[in-house]
């Protein structure tokens, strides 16, 4: 019998290297294009070159006896597969029927209207250009705003106004706040569609193996146990006899949170063809064909009093829906509302949502997905109060922020925000940017003629996505842990982490909480097949929800391990230390190693116990999580060009509880270039045709390294009480409240010219016409 | 993304590859332009012929008080060039503008200058350069200067058969500054506007000023009008202020997404600006 | 048309369509799928290897292109089970997320030390303007490319 060494290295809260890095950075990694089987062939997608046009016919003669080309199929032949499904539920919410191939009709560009299947995919694409297509154009319209206009082209003839859905939330009472206001402060904010423009493309790989009525399909997903259900009913195939595999995904940041044509698409391709199919994504069909996020027309209206308390917010939202609604449409701007008060004390809002059909691809959630459009308002909005009042703009958010001893703190637009201190986050930013002299710096940079910003967002955001009653889908999540015979652990999650490093963070609680190290851990997701079932990754909820479920998994485990120790050990009093259960007694131990073999050869079995080591658990969330914090841009404009300079970032989130800083920080910085990205750059530009002019990379900007500033990323620390962990999630915090930030920074240097607002991109011509025209 | 089908040929002489392309075949040089438009089926050559197989285009060498580079010389082979940047410092500089590090490994002088992208950024060194340019036939050799040879927007003076084979341009002493100052498309790196100067000044006075601009308008071109008005003059910032203010005179600029024609044309004057402080703070 | 290269030390000798893109050689024909795909039209970088010492995108060259080329690949630089130096620091300090990009970017990375063994922060990025990463706001990775230059220095 062992003695007791007591293992004493923990990982949690420890800046860890990741565990599924080595077989990232030897180009080892399977990602979807990565997969070869025998008999593999490959497809290619015919989309519509026109934002709205009627079908007259489709000829494909000449692409069918085009040389290795085995099918071709078209919206006639895939009529009996279910719609692309859309799972929000809403009283008035029209949704039209969404094909997986166009049939009489094509919405927008891209619009997929057949699928060529070859054995080759050089020749794949060749037999797809001699499919012809007879179109006839139709009117389109791709602005939401003129698509709200009378005798605007109907996106759907059966809708002739364009109207997708509408939703209304009154908290309070917003009349008599404004009746009472001393000031109303009004203005017009879009957020501009934008194109998630993961790295790797979406793919898919369909194997149907008929003999046994199995279909295997491998898709590049953030949800893979929610495609595997809804992929399965649109095919109408029995869910068990479908498997679904979310090998090495390159990116999603909600562009993959969705159930896609071509997964059904392949699905049937390989069931017709009775081989396997591969289809990757162009990306091109990446920028036309895939989700945009984004995409709001905000009209605000805040009443204060003169001394800067809030009293009530007023939005109208018109929401550029697409042509269709894809999985989670109708409820991004919903979020929006949820968040709409900020980290504010007003309990009196009113918003009104317009969603609208445009001849452009559907939006859905990307990164953030409707609360930075939401901290983008209202943080623009308060910066606009502050400067009608002439606050600074700290002052003036120290004034309404929900104050420490007001948690849980109940919104007007139904929330319960868990824990909070919003003052400190400012505090610790003001103190690291060195407010206080900037201003001064700022004051002497005037007088020279120079402009030079600072700019504020103090945000908060809904985490842990979430509580299943508030979710379209549930929003639980689970872990399986098992002891294998030989003492080893493995762990299978239903989030599907692709970047965010769970194979890691998971690793770090099992191992803390068994007292094993992190090599003798495993962590395995994205199979349906092998994973339990889950609900996925996204809305910051794999550590604070999928966690959770690990974390109480392991507790249940931990129960059992130490009835088996204590059976070996005789003992009554045991604890699990290290790795080993020991008799607190005797100071004896058991290893893993011995319990594991005890429990899986069952020769003996402690009272009411079952063989074998594994435990699993399914928890649901009583409420989110809200992460918050203030990030600070300082700003210098070159008055000649328009240009802008980032001279500093600070960032200070409060996630909760951190179990591996060095992860927190990339996702932090991360989520502050996609920020940035819009704040700056990026914007998915449809011309009146319902062409997309900025529909690759070379007219699309991305952030890249030299046009990145360096992030001042630093937290403080409020844990949460909704789950046991302490975590809040922080996947999109930087998003969230980078691109205000930047955005206050440019409107305060510009303002001694009497700039209120500026919409985004903030490109340099649209800041050189503001400076030419006040100069 | 997939190219269609194409017939190659790796010439073993350049006889070779101009008897191929006098029959019809298009050159292929780094195919950092052409690659792309050929994968988005923008471009379907029917047969390309390999420039970069033939060895004796890539130089760069000094020869009759004359710089000579070949047309095969990558971006990075001219950046990186100890005797451009001794000798020719504003080709160097201009070259290590472009693109980004694998394009410049990859794309040539001669590619990029064939192509005429308006956006690029050689030209308008070349331009102020007065770089001069040789273009073989299957049966002509012939020097064309840097005005004629940019035409129009993809348009150069070569004619169907006739390749880029050198290009020439002058030795630039220490008593010569330089600089060339783009505003880069943020997506794309190209120039929005690009402005390339040449200076020089005697006892006090701007003795010589060469100006080319890209990115402005359907060609890169020589700012003259801006010179004239800066030859001769002290170069005070007034002067070289209200010079700059010529360079987009008489131009049709180009709009886009990315900048209107005002903006560009404010732009060019900007870094006209920019250009020539620059350069002339760069004279030894 | 008949081709002869070298990939990360092994010699190939195939018979390809012109047409073929090296990417395609590289991933379909000598299966080393390390090599990705991004974007295409030779904007993002991920497609990055090397090609007789030089970063190039493998997705706007054809294979013809590089006859007779020496090629390294992502899959070529750890030997015998040891990794590179510049895998090592991208690994130490977090320089990637999803992964998509990490092949061409440290290729790119490895570019920028051959040229310049201690570059600033600066020149690490402008050195990388040719690689787009969605994930990292790239601050990890001009870290690992520090690490890597700061150990190759001692």
């Amino acid at each position: 019998m062992a003695t007791t060494t007591v293992k004493t290295e923990t990982f949690v809260g420890k800046r860890i290297r990741r565990r599924e890095d080595p077989r990232l950075i030897t180009g080892t990694a399977t990602y979807v294009e990565d997969i070869q089987m025998p008999g593999m062939h490959y497809a290619v997608i015919v989309r519509s070159p026109h934002a709205a046009a009627r079908i007259r016919s489709i000829n494909t003669k000449q692409a069918e006896a085009a040389p290795g080309v085995v099918s071709i199929f078209t919206g006639k032949d895939t009529k009996g597969v279910g719609a692309v499904p859309c799972g929000v539920v809403m009283p008035d919410l029209r949704v039209p029927q969404h094909t997986i191939l166009a049939t009489d009709r094509v919405y927008f560009v891209g619009h997929p209207v057949a699928v060529v299947v070859a054995r080759d995919r050089y020749l794949a694409r060749d037999a797809a250009d001699l499919i012809e297509v007879d179109y006839e154009a139709l009117p389109a319209v791709a602005d939401p705003e003129k698509a709200l206009a009378k005798g605007a082209p109907a996106v759907h003839p059966q809708w002739p106004d364009n109207v997708a859905f509408t939703y209304h939330q009154d908290g309070g009472n917003v009349d008599k706040a404004f009746a009472e206001a001393d000031v109303v402060v009004k203005q017009r904010i879009t957020s501009q569609r934008l194109v998630p423009m993961a790295m790797e493309t979406r793919g898919v790989v369909a194997e149907w193996r008929g003999a046994d009525r199995q279909l295997n399909l491998y898709t590049s997903t953030q949800i893979p146990h929610l495609v595997r259900t809804l992929v399965a009913g649109m095919l109408g195939l029995e869910e068990n006899r479908m498997r679904v595999i979310a090998p090495e995904v390159g990116g999603g940041f909600g562009s993959k949170l969705n159930v896609y044509a071509e997964e059904a698409l392949m699905g049937y391709v390989s069931m017709k063809i009775q081989k396997p199919v591969k289809w990757i994504e162009s990306r091109r069909e990446n920028f036309t064909c895939t989700i945009h996020g984004r995409g709001h027309v905000d009209y605000y209206e805040v009443a204060a009093k003169r001394d800067g308390t809030i009293l009530g917010i007023k939005l109208k939202l018109i929401q550029d829906v697409g042509a269709y609604h894809q999985l989670l449409t109708p409820l991004i701007p919903q979020l929006s509302v949820l968040m709409m008060p900020g980290i504010y004390n007003t309990q009196n809002i009113r918003a009104d949502i317009v969603g609208v059909f445009t001849n452009c691809v559907p939006t859905d959630a990307y990164r953030g997905a409707g609360r930075p459009e939401a901290t983008h308002g209202i943080e623009r909005m308060v910066d606009l109060l502050a400067a009608e009042l002439k606050m600074d703009p700290a002052e003036i958010r120290f004034k309404n922020f929900v104050t420490k001893d007001n948690f849980p703190y109940a919104t007007a637009t139904g929330l319960t925000y868990d824990s909070g201190d919003y003052a400190a986050p400012l505090k610790k930013a003001l103190d690291l940017v060195g407010y206080v002299k900037l201003r001064q710096e700022q004051a002497d940079a005037r007088k020279q003629g120079k402009y030079m910003g600072i700019g504020i967002s103090t945000y908060g955001e809904i985490c842990a996505i979430g509580p299943s009653p508030a979710t379209p889908a549930g929003g639980w999540e689970s872990a399986t842990v098992k002891i294998e015979p030989s003492g080893k652990v493995t762990i299978m999650t239903g989030t599907c982490p692709h970047g965010q490093g769970e194979e890691t963070t998971f690793a770090q609680i099992a191992a803390d909480e068994l007292g094993v190290g992190l090599d003798d851990i495993l962590v395995i997701r994205g199979d349906t097949a092998v994973v339990q079932y889950g609900i996925g990754t996204f809305g910051s909820r794999a550590t604070a929800v999928g966690g959770t479920a690990l974390y109480y998994a392991l507790q249940d485990l931990k129960a059992k391990v130490k009835k088996f120790g204590a059976m070996l050990l005789e003992s009554e009093d045991v604890s699990l230390v290290g790795g080993q259960v020991i008799d607190n007694k005797s100071g004896k131990s058991k290893s893993f190693q011995e319990i594991a073999g005890a429990a899986y050869r069952a020769l003996k079995l402690p009272p009411n116990t079952e063989p074998g080591l594994m435990a699993t658990r399914f928890w649901e969330p009583p409420n989110f999580t809200f992460p918050f914090g203030a990030h600070i841009v300082v700003t210098d404009i070159d008055g000649e060009t328009g240009q802008i300079k980032i001279r500093r970032y600070v960032a200070v989130d409060d996630c909760g509880n951190i179990l591996n800083p060095l992860i927190v920080d990339g996702q932090v910085h991360g989520g502050v270039a996609q920020g940035l990205g819009q704040a700056l750059w990026e914007q998915a530009v449809y011309d009146d045709n319902g062409q997309l002019i900025t529909g690759e990379l070379m007219d699309y900007a991305v952030p890249r390294a030299h046009l990145m500033p360096w992030i001042e990323s630093h937290h403080t620390c409020t844990p949460s009480p909704v789950n046991p962990l302490g975590v809040k999630g922080v996947g999109e915090a930087g998003t969230i409240g980078c691109s205000p930030a930047v955005v206050n920074s440019v409107v305060d240097a510009l303002s001694p010219l009497g700039v209120r607002h500026i919409d985004m991109p903030l490109t340099p011509e649209k800041i050189w016409k503001i400076l030419a025209a006040k100069n | 993304m997939i190219t269609q089908k194409f017939e190659y040929t790796a010439p073993k002489s350049l006889d070779e590859a101009l008897h191929l392309l006098a029959s019809g075949a298009k050159p292929l040089a780094g195919g950092m332009s052409l690659i792309p438009m050929m994968k988005l089926r923008l471009a379907a050559p029917e047969h390309l012929v390999d420039l970069r197989a033939l060895k004796d285009l890539n130089y760069i060498r000094e020869a009759g008080g004359q710089l000579h580079i070949g047309a095969t010389a990558s971006h990075y082979e001219v950046e990186s060039s100890a005797l451009l940047r001794q000798k020719c410092p504003l080709l160097t500089e201009t070259a290590a503008a472009i693109g980004d590090v694998q394009v410049r490994n990859m794309g040539t002088i001669g590619g990029s200058v064939a192509h005429a992208d308006p956006a690029a950024d050689y030209p308008a060194a070349l331009q102020a350069l007065e770089a001069k340019f040789v273009l073989k036939g299957a049966k002509s050799e012939r020097t064309v200067s840097a005005a004629e040879f940019f035409v129009d927007t993809f348009t150069t003076a070569l004619e169907p058969g006739e390749i880029l084979r050198e290009v020439i341009v002058p030795i630039d002493d220490a008593r010569t500054g330089t600089s060339y100052q783009k505003m880069a498309q943020p997506a794309s790196g190209f120039a929005i506007v690009g402005v390339a100067a040449r200076v020089r000044v005697n006892a006090g006075k701007v003795s010589f000023v060469r100006i080319g601009v890209t990115g402005l308008s359907n060609r890169a071109y020589r700012a003259t009008a801006a010179e004239k008005a800066l030859e001769g003059k002290t170069p005070s910032p007034a002067d070289i202020q209200a010079a700059a203010a010529l360079v987009a005179q008489g131009v049709d600029a180009n709009s886009d997404l990315h900048a209107s024609s005002d903006y560009r044309r404010h732009l060019a004057v900007v870094h006209t600006v920019r250009a020539l402080k620059t350069a002339l703070s760069r004279i030894a | 048309m008949n081709i002869n290269l070298t990939i990360n030390g092994k010699s190939y000798s195939q018979d390809v369509e012109p047409r073929l893109l090296l990417i395609h050689f590289l991933r379909d024909v000598a299966g080393l799928t390390g090599t990705h795909m991004g974007c295409e039209t030779s904007l993002c970088g991920a497609c990055t290897v090397e090609l007789n010492g030089k970063a190039i995108k493998s997705c706007s060259m054809f294979t013809v292109q590089a006859n007779g080329a020496d090629i390294v690949t992502i899959e070529g630089l750890a030997t015998n089970g040891r990794l590179d130096p510049m895998q090592e620091a991208f690994w130490n300090e977090h320089g990637l997320q999803c992964g998509f990009c990490t092949p061409g970017m440290i290729m790119a990375s490895k570019q920028i030390l051959y040229r310049n063994p201690s570059p600033t922060e600066d020149e690490i990025r402008h050195g990388l303007e040719g690689n787009v990463c969605r994930c990292t706001g790239y601050q990890h990775i001009v870290n690992a490319v520090k690490a890597a230059a700061a150990g190759a220095g001692k």
